[in-house]
């Protein structure tokens, strides 16, 4: 069978895979042991596979792996920052907002999108960036909650490290 | 007030952290040297008889190292339900069988080393079928003539095979003719419910293998592990002790993953190769070819007297179970017991056929019958309150059922048998409907609709439901805990974590017990080889009957702490107490010793491991109650209804975690209001999904939600651990009936078929009278 070479960066990480041309980012993903990227449904309606793909959210069922040719993928495993859970996690486990979590990686990989062009959300707009992922156990009610208090989590610790930032210049 | 350290406390899931972290813990998550990828070679007809089978271009294949077809297997009549032995479900189901009897049954299944070549060696059988008639249509099953679905000799348990009919029920208490003669006002309706899918994330997947010693492991997404080694052991003919299966994480259930469903044959081809096999339903096989809502036409009656007091009720129900029986007595016997006791008449009849159809298998479903049956009877009660010029609220606080009554009912028809009359021994069923309705504006909206001019109309509308906590006298459960030298604990229980927390519910029932915190508890549920028996996570069973074993077996082990502490404390074991992680005398002077230095004492000096296992089960299904409110607005020229707020006060008993049990109330209420207004699998003439995927099948997005508002009304449940009910199953029986009643208050139709469609409100608000308008005419 016919491979090719992939170089890309995943969470940060450089790495050259050797892959079939056709074979999906997801099915790669997996293969190379990243199994909080979830098949749910294999046709982009579930979002369950979300990873960030340099920062913009992409349902990886739908991507040929040869696609993220040079680029930067973060998935889920990739979201808590040298062994410290992100505020979304820490928020997600405060609320109540994981049930039997098969969705949740991807809904924190698409909500942490969110926050990084907008810490102050609304939550329609929480709604609205939640809404590619379906959620069979928890109604969505807490999930968004947890995201708008994660939101103001970072924001508060923002505004923390402002002042300091402000005497440095 | 909460005086407990851990139960009732919102604590974060013990498993969360992992959840959160994509951490390899579902069933899929793993990677086996020489693993083989299954598919099965689903039926393109209805109803047929196979032929000729040929494999021989699949075997051929480079690549496939097993092809299976009904020639090679043991042919073993077994349901698929997960059910306690003797499974009150027909034993009508082969592992293959020569003859198919819906789209998407099982013809073959092939192992191979890529799941390419596997899809390609499936498409590689030669199958030459004799198509039969099907019947599709639930009201032409019994017909004369009808086409015999289960025509082998060998299936058992059918009530009727002749008419396709799957089992039948028939119970009265009282006398249903002499309580309608006393009735004042009668209703009788007709209602019809649709074919609702799970789809739960995580598809069906199960992985086997041989362990080094030959048995056979199966790593699954399953409710019910021990029902599945039990059944997969007869089915294979293994002893039961050489199969050992393992539940994961699990991706939620829903009821869907209470059946054996894909461990039989992925074990079959595991054993046939004799390498390592998964076998994962794609999304679209998991519309057809695993599990879905029973579809029921039900004919409900009631009779109440001029001040609404209800003295008579019948439920007549039609349903279909699809091509196997599976839960077809048990669901549809749910339909009956445990709706219709919810008002406190002493006239009651309740009967049911569930018959054969050449369609998709129905199942368990989480709650189980009664989201048709509550359909049906609250729609009624509206309309009963509606003919008395009664509010609905208040006619239900004159008729539900109470603290102190016996629902007798109950007695009469328990799992596929008789069953045993239920106590009601906490009820904060008054105070939920007073919450939900206070959440919901009802008084106020209930006087005067707030938008009356104009297409669209707003209303609201209300439903009572109960459900049980376990199957009375079946459902048990044990636990097993032992102490470690560090004052830890493992916890090891049988019960099936499927997403909904039962893992910390019980750790949090344990560490109450044992007086040590929640991160003491090491919990290991779900391993047939490593746990003690449960019956697995159905019927509302986990946090009080699994939870009664826990609470029990720390008890005893509490009892084997304080023995070894009163040796070392020199006081008697009366005046010990356990808190903190520590054990202390309750009596002056305070002496105490940290549960860790006890641990190592025990261990290493008495030589002794502290370590103890319970069983539990409960003669009694204490009901948990729920209100359910609904605000609807409805587009009148187009049908469309909105839902803007569904209010939800469920009494669960004691919540352990209050958080959690929440999240159960707002899931529940979501796939209620799926089931009201956009789910179903649609089938063709043929038999043929017509919608199997999530575009086609709609479930509702964050975006399309309502507002939901949830509230607890905690009561103190004498059978169930720190009096705890349940709560997982209750809040999806309201928002059907909810919805439709808020939509006859906003525009004067009754839609009594699911969904409700729009083009269904359209039809009746066409067919209605126009709508009144406001006196004063808006400018």
């Amino acid at each position: 069978m016919k491979t090719m070479q992939l170089h890309l960066t995943v969470n940060g990480k450089a790495r050259s895979w050797t892959i079939a041309p056709g074979a999906l980012l997801l099915d790669v993903l997996r293969r190379e042991g990243y199994f909080g990227v979830k098949r749910g449904c294999e046709t982009g309606e579930c979002g369950a596979c979300a990873v960030l793909v340099d920062g913009r959210v992409i349902n990886s069922c739908l991507m040929f792996a040869a696609q993220a040719e040079g680029r930067e993928i973060v998935t889920i495993e990739g979201i808590a920052q040298d062994g410290r859970l992100d505020p979304l996690q820490e928020a997600f486990l405060d609320q109540g907002a994981v049930q039997c979590g098969f969705c949740t990686g991807g809904m924190i990989v698409s909500a942490r999108a969110l926050l990084d062009r907008n810490p102050d959300p609304t939550e329609d707009q929480v709604r609205e960036a939640l809404s590619g992922h379906l959620c069979r156990c928890t109604g969505y009610k807490k999930p968004v909650e947890a995201v708008l208090a994660a939101a103001s989590v970072t924001r508060a610790s923002r505004l923390r490290v402002a002042p300091k930032k402000e005497a440095a210049r | 007030m909460n005086n407990h350290s851990i139960v009732g406390h919102n604590l974060r899931k013990v498993d969360g952290a992992k959840l959160v972290t994509g951490g390899a813990a579902f069933t899929d998550d793993i990677q086996i040297p020489g693993m083989l990828y299954g598919k099965i070679l689903p039926s393109p007809h209805a109803h047929a008889r196979i032929r000729r089978i040929d494999t021989t271009r699949a075997r051929a294949l480079p690549g496939v190292h097993a092809v299976l077809t009904y020639r090679d297997v043991p042919r073993v009549p077994h349901t698929t339900a997960g059910q306690a032995w003797p499974e009150p479900s027909p034993y009508d189901t082969y592992l293959l069988d020569c003859k198919v009897r819906f789209v998407g049954d099982r013809v073959a299944a092939v192992a191979a080393e890529t799941r390419t070549i596997a899809e390609r060696a499936v498409n590689l059988i030669e199958v030459e079928y004799e198509v039969l008639p099907a019947v599709l249509d639930i009201e032409q099953a019994m017909a004369p003539g009808a086409p015999v679905i289960h025509d082998e000799e060998d299936s058992t348990k059918i009530y009727d095979r002749e008419r396709n009919i799957a089992g039948y029920i028939l119970r009265e208490i009282g006398n249903v003719d002499e309580g309608f003669r006393e009735a004042d006002c009668i209703i009788e309706r007709e209602f019809r419910t649709q074919r609702q899918q799970h789809a739960m994330l995580e598809p069906h997947v199960t992985i086997c293998w041989l362990d080094p010693d030959g048995r056979l492991v199966i790593r699954s997404s399953t409710q019910v592990p021990y029902h599945c080694r039990r059944q997969v052991a007869m089915i294979l003919q293994l002893p039961v002790s050489r199969v050992h299966v393992i539940k994961p994480r699990i991706g939620g259930g829903f009821g869907g993953k209470q059946e054996m469903l894909l461990e039989d044959i992925c074990g079959a081809l595991t054993l046939a190769a004799r390498r390592p096999v998964k076998i994962e339903y794609t999304r679209e096989e998991e519309f057809y070819m695993a599990r879905s809502r029973h579809p029921q036409i039900l004919r409900m009656k009631m009779g109440a007297k001029r001040d609404g007091t209800v003295v008579a009720s019948q439920l007549t129900v039609l349903a279909t179970t699809g091509a196997y029986g599976s839960h077809s007595t048990t669901v549809q016997g749910n339909t009956g017991s445990k709706v219709m006791p919810l008002y406190r008449t002493s006239n009651m009849r309740f009967e049911c056929h569930v018959v054969y159809t050449n369609a998709p298998v129905a199942g368990a479903f989480r709650g189980y019958g009664c989201p048709q049956g509550f359909f049906a009877q609250e729609t009624v009660v509206d309309e009963i309150a509606a003919e008395l010029g009664i509010d609905p609220l208040e006619f239900h606080h004159r008729n539900v059922i109470r603290l102190g009554d016996i629902d007798r009912l109950s007695a009469q028809l328990g799992e596929g048998r008789e069953g045993l009359p239920r106590v009601i021994r906490s009820c904060g069923l008054p105070q939920c409907m007073e919450r939900a309705a206070e959440a919901i504006g009802w008084n106020r909206k209930r006087a005067a609709r707030p938008r009356n001019s104009g297409p669209k109309r707003r209303g609201v509308g209300m439903a009572c439901t109960m459900q049980g906590s376990g199957i009375a006298g079946i459902d048990w459960a044990s636990a097993f805990l032992k102490m470690n030298e560090d004052g830890s604990f493992y916890l090891q229980v049988g019960a099936s974590d499927v997403g909904g927390g039962a893992d910390t519910v019980l750790s949090q029932i344990a560490a109450e017990t044992l007086g040590v915190g929640l991160d003491k508890i090491v919990i290991t549920s779900g391993d047939t080889d490593i746990t003690p028996f449960d019956v697995g996570a159905y019927a509302s069973s986990t946090t009080i009957i699994s939870g009664g074993a826990v609470k029990k077996a720390a008890e005893k082990v509490r009892a084997q702490v304080l023995q070894a502490a009163s040796k070392l404390l020199e006081a008697p074991v009366e005046s010990l107490d356990c808190a903190n992680n520590e054990i202390f005398t309750t009596t002056e002077p305070r002496r105490s010793i940290a549960m860790a230095d006890l641990a190592l004492h025990a261990m290493y000096k008495e030589k002794f491991q502290i370590m103890d296992g319970a069983s539990h089960f409960n003669t009694d299904s204490p009901p948990p109650f729920c209100a359910t409110f609904a605000e609807v607005e409805v587009d009148t020229e187009t049908g469309q209804v909105q839902v803007l707020h569904l209010a939800t006060a469920v009494d669960p008993g004691t919540a352990i975690n209050p958080m959690l049990a929440e999240g159960q109330v707002e899931g529940a209420v979501t796939q209620g209001l799926g089931y009201a207004l956009t789910e179903e699998l649609v089938l063709d003439s043929a038999g043929r999904p017509v919608n199997p995927n999530f575009l086609d099948y709609k479930i509702f997005s964050a975006k399309d939600m309502p507002k939901l508002t949830t509230t607890l009304v905690q009561t103190d449940e004498p059978l169930g651990p720190f009096g705890a009910k349940s709560i997982s199953e209750v809040p999806i029986n309201g928002p059907a009936p909810a919805i439709a009643n808020a939509i006859f208050h906003a525009v004067g139709v009754r839609i009594r078929k699911l969904p409700i469609r729009p083009e269904d409100v359209l039809r009746e608000l066409r067919a209605a009278k126009p709508l009144p308008v406001e006196e004063v005419a808006v400018c």
